[in-house]
């Protein structure tokens, strides 16, 4: 067999020097000019697995299986219910965090302080000192959310008796779940703890799960995909604007919360506190991004990202071909517009399972829909169009069923491809809030920030190690 | 009228979206009319108000739904496969974004993505990252040409094996110049097309080749670069192997030419059977070794590259520019003690092969700056040691107008031997650039009462950049001694320094 390269029409793809190139057009035959830059990060060594792993029929198949498995998923909110009893594996005696694994000593201070306060929450202590005894003590188990098919907004403590969404992916048959949403300001994901927090978190526990869990119980399970895409094209990208689809939110609920038997100043009551937080919906979002990349999740030898997550200390991602395996780097500081009185060096480092809506091609990966908050996080609408679409080169292809109208109604780009975020040095964008270092003062800003090359090349050097040819 | 459905189950789109997408379809030819909703109760109603609403629909209010009615089926089914297909967002397809340019590609892999009909890849990129490039471009499925040199060894093996077995050409690395379908890629000249297929280790061989050819009207099927390692006994001749083959395959290829510095044994070997298993004949130049005792017929063999070129074209060989008067007038100015050759080359091929042809006739001949300064000297300025991380020579004079200056300098300096390549990618005005260092030689000699001949060729065409005859008439005109190949300004060079000594 030799080449069939002198019976067909020359073109060619151009690497390196521009002008050679110039000079093939000047030939009247076809040149494309790549926009190169030495892959990962300039290493040659994880250049040289890279290259290994391109277009290789069982890396290819694994991909098309996982991102059909994830495009497939349909995300149906069914119910709330008591993390102890819906979460798989969930210990009495069990405290989840956002992000990789992390020991209670480690903790950056946001999530320290929404430790204590779960522990206040649940009454194993009866004051901060107490409480830190409780979690000095060793003889609380700390794990991340995601080892529970679950997802938490920054801190992303989440205990034992707090309420849960319950998201079914009726396509695939698991499930994902996500804490309900306190809103703004003094806040327990931020880290803050102080008695007005706990008290409105037993409230969240009793009056708005009860409404909650009666509505939905009364309306029956609905999908969460179309209220999603609706909401995109009403000016959310349902990470860092929620507006639009707490709002659909509310309009689904609402009359099946009054139907449902429930009292009606309790029903008052939470739609107030619905309606007084524009990020209600992030949770679901979270949760249905969640339920969406686990049904893609074990697929081996598939190169694509089922979990981008930070616990404010370590960043850390998963790929689908190596399951629960972490890939892990320093969490970075992000560069965004902090509010007044604030500055950088006040940030906590990058924190939040929230990251889960960009790896499921929403949030950042969707900022086209979303023109409202670009100045917010730092850009203006071109550099949001921009994002987008440079998203494509690192995704494996498009969920049609997420679509953004000022790009001409495509397709949101999803289910990001380890080895092209390491061929091209394009990093995922996330659109996320910024903690206070310290427990408790909340968010202090807001900006886009990226995932770390270093999570990626981890990755693709033990996708190329798994192809077991080397 | 016949009724057909599409149904999305939990797929959402706007109804301005949808609206769009039902008067499209209507356009279509054999429908009659169409509907694409979401499908709630409400449009359900407004759909079964229309008449054109099958009776059992099982979609719900999250469900998009299609109905298409006409008159054919065949209609009916084209209908809903381009609504599933702008559905899926396959029309339109890209321009994302609407009115801006379309990205450049940040990778080979999105490049070969974006570029179905792509069939090489050239690499130009530093040579740490040019073997994991290439070998991408191999797992997609392209041919590659591999321009950047510093690539191991052990990574050219690498590559050459897995082109061997996906049946793929990999041209270098080092790969200078390659004509492909008669496109110049890298530094090539503009030549003619024609019937002869030239495979050659070395670029300014192939340049030489082919601007000789084009002089003799004779053009070009294909010159395919092999790499300078190809014909090593490390490599074995992988990419020549594989390009004899493809070129003996290949209905516009009459002839071919090889091009090599003095292989391995073992290559040589296997390189002049396949040569003779080519169907066609070969002319082969390893510039420097003897030829085989034994030969397949359809394989004759050149001493250079000019003899190259001649065999290849059926022509004669080609005349010397200067005539006997000439050479007497010209070695009758030089002052006693005036008997040394200086060779100043940017192309390593050709010094080679100056050596090859001076050294029977002058002895021996230094090919690095020595001691000792009255012996002849052939230099390859492109070589490591000259450039030290400079501009190769091609590009940048500098170096060649040092060394023409300190041998000017050289009281025994008679005559300096230069090349100079036109073409893309070379210098834009080679002669512009060395008619002041000639003139300086000349001031330089003069003042110390010595006089000095500077011989010379030129390797291009009239369709280069810098245009051949534009650049013989002004290096004509600074004194310089042209002829037609390198082979012939070695031999006037030669013929000058024995009337010298006559």
């Amino acid at each position: 067999m030799s080449t069939d390269l002198f019976g067909r029409d020359l073109v060619v793809l151009n690497l390196g020097l521009g002008g050679f190139a110039e000079a093939i057009e000047g030939a009247d035959a076809t040149a494309v000019d790549i926009d190169w830059r030495p892959p990962a990060g300039g290493s040659a060594e994880v250049g040289a697995a890279l290259a290994e792993t391109i277009n290789r029929p069982e890396i290819e198949r694994a991909n098309e299986t996982a991102f059909a498995r994830y495009h497939a998923a349909n995300p149906v909110l069914r119910g709330v219910g008591r993390a102890l009893d819906v979460l798989p594996g969930m210990g009495e005696r069990t405290i989840l965090h956002a992000g990789p694994p992390v020991e209670w000593a480690e903790m950056c201070g946001p999530m320290q302080g929404a430790v204590l306060g779960a522990i206040l929450f649940e009454g194993w202590a009866e004051d901060l000192d107490a409480a830190r005894a409780v979690a000095d003590s060793g003889e609380i188990t700390f794990d991340p959310c995601h080892h529970h098919d679950a997802v938490g907004p920054m801190s992303g403590v989440t205990c034992p008796s707090m309420p849960m969404w319950i998201v079914d992916n009726t396509a695939g048959g698991n499930t994902a779940y996500s804490s309900l949403n306190e809103g703004l300001g003094k806040v327990l994901r931020f880290g803050a703890n102080s008695p007005d927090v706990i008290e409105r978190l037993g409230w969240m526990r009793a009056g708005l799960a009860d409404v909650l869990s009666r509505a939905l119980d009364t309306h029956g399970p609905f999908e969460l995909k179309p209220l999603i895409a609706q909401a995109l094209h009403m000016g959310d990208e349902v990470h860092n604007r929620n507006v639009a689809a707490s709002s659909l939110l509310f309009k689904r609920l609402l009359p099946s919360a009054l139907r449902s038997g429930a009292p009606t100043d309790e029903v008052a009551r939470a739609f107030e506190f619905i309606a007084g937080n524009d990020h209600f919906f992030v949770n679901l979002s979270m949760a249905a991004a969640k339920v969406m990349l686990d049904a893609a999740t074990g697929v081996a030898n598939s190169s694509m990202v089922t979990v981008m997550a930070r616990n404010g200390v370590r960043f850390g991602i998963r790929m689908s071909g190596t399951g629960d395996r972490w890939f892990t780097t320093e969490a970075p500081i992000v560069d965004g517009l902090y509010f007044s009185g604030f500055t950088r060096d006040d940030a906590a480092r990058d924190i939040g399972d929230s990251a889960i809506t960009e790896t499921a091609g929403l949030g950042g990966f969707a900022m086209a829909a979303a023109p409202a908050i670009v100045q917010f996080v730092g850009g203006n609408p071109s550099q949001a169009i921009a994002a987008s679409r440079e998203m494509r080169s690192i995704t494996i292809g498009e969920n049609s069923a997420f679509t953004l109208p000022i790009l001409d109604f495509a397709a949101t780009p999803a289910g990001i491809d380890v080895r092209k975020v390491v061929d091209t040095g394009i990093l995922p964008i996330i659109n996320t809030g910024i903690a206070h270092k310290d427990a408790g003062v909340g968010q202090i800003g807001a900006g886009i920030t990226t995932a770390p090359l270093a999570c990626f090349t981890q990755a693709v050097a033990a996708l190329r190690a798994g192809l077991g040819d080397g | 009228m016949m009724f057909e459905t599409l149904v999305r189950p939990n797929f959402y789109r706007d109804s301005v979206a949808l609206m769009r997408l039902a008067a499209d379809l209507e356009a279509l030819p054999g429908i009659e009319q169409a509907s694409a909703i979401m499908a709630t109760e409400a449009n359900l109603a407004m759909l079964a108000e229309t008449g054109a609403a099958p009776d059992a629909i099982t979609a719900g209010p999250n469900d998009l739904l299609v109905v298409v009615t006409g008159a054919d089926e065949t209609s009916l089914a084209a209908a809903l496969e381009h609504a599933a297909a702008r559905l899926d967002g396959e029309v339109p397809k890209a321009p994302l974004g609407g009115s801006e340019a379309p990205r450049r590609p940040r990778s080979l892999v999105e490049a070969a993505a974006m570029t179905p009909a792509a069939t090489l890849a050239l690499i130009s990129c530093p040579g740490e990252y040019a073997a994991a490039e290439a070998m991408k471009a191999l797992r997609l499925g392209l041919d590659t040409m591999i321009f950047s040199d510093n690539v191991s060894l052990d990574d050219e093996v690498a590559l050459k094996t897995l082109a061997e077995a996906e049946g793929r050409l990999v041209m270098g690395p080092d790969c200078g110049t390659a004509i492909i379908n008669g496109v110049p890629l890298g530094f090539a000249n503009i030549v003619r097309r024609g019937p002869v297929g030239i495979i050659a280790a070395s670029g300014t061989g192939l340049q030489q080749v082919a601007c000789l050819l084009d002089r003799f009207a004779v053009g070009i099927s294909q010159a395919i670069g092999t790499g300078g390692r190809d014909l090593s006994d490390a490599v074995g001749g992988t990419t020549m192997l594989s390009a004899i083959d493809a070129l003996s395959e290949d209905p516009e290829t009459k002839r071919l030419v090889l091009i090599s510095k003095p292989p391995g044994k073992a290559v040589a070997a296997r390189v002049i059977e396949r040569a003779g298993r080519a169907g066609k004949p070969v002319v082969v130049a390893f510039i420097g070794s003897e030829p085989p005792a034994e030969a397949p017929a359809n394989v004759t063999f050149a001493a250079t590259l000019e003899e190259t070129a001649t065999l290849a074209a059926g022509a004669e060989a080609l005349p010397s520019a200067t005539d006997a008067a000439t050479i007497a007038d010209l070695a009758a100015g030089f002052a006693a003690g005036q008997r040394r050759l200086v060779g100043l080359y940017s192309g390593g091929t050709f010094s080679a092969e100056t050596k090859v042809i001076a050294k029977p006739v002058l002895g021996d001949i230094r090919s690095n700056e020595g001691s000792d300064a009255g012996r002849h000297v052939v230099l390859d300025l492109g070589d490591d040691v000259f450039t030290r991380g400079r501009p190769h020579p091609m590009i940048n004079f500098g170096i060649r107008t040092e060394h023409i200056r300190a041998a000017a300098e050289n009281e025994a300096t008679a005559v300096v031997l230069l090349d100079v390549v036109l073409g893309r990618g070379a210098h834009p005005d080679p002669a512009g650039v060395l008619v002041p260092a000639i003139e300086e030689a000349g001031a330089i000699a003069k003042s110390n009462g010595r006089h000095l001949v500077f011989v010379g060729f030129i390797c291009g065409t009239e369709a280069d950049p810098q245009r051949l005859s534009a650049q013989e008439a002004v290096l004509a005109r600074a004194g310089m001694v042209l002829e037609p190949s390198n082979a012939a300004a070695v031999g006037t060079a030669i013929r000058i320094l024995q009337e010298t000594h006559r």
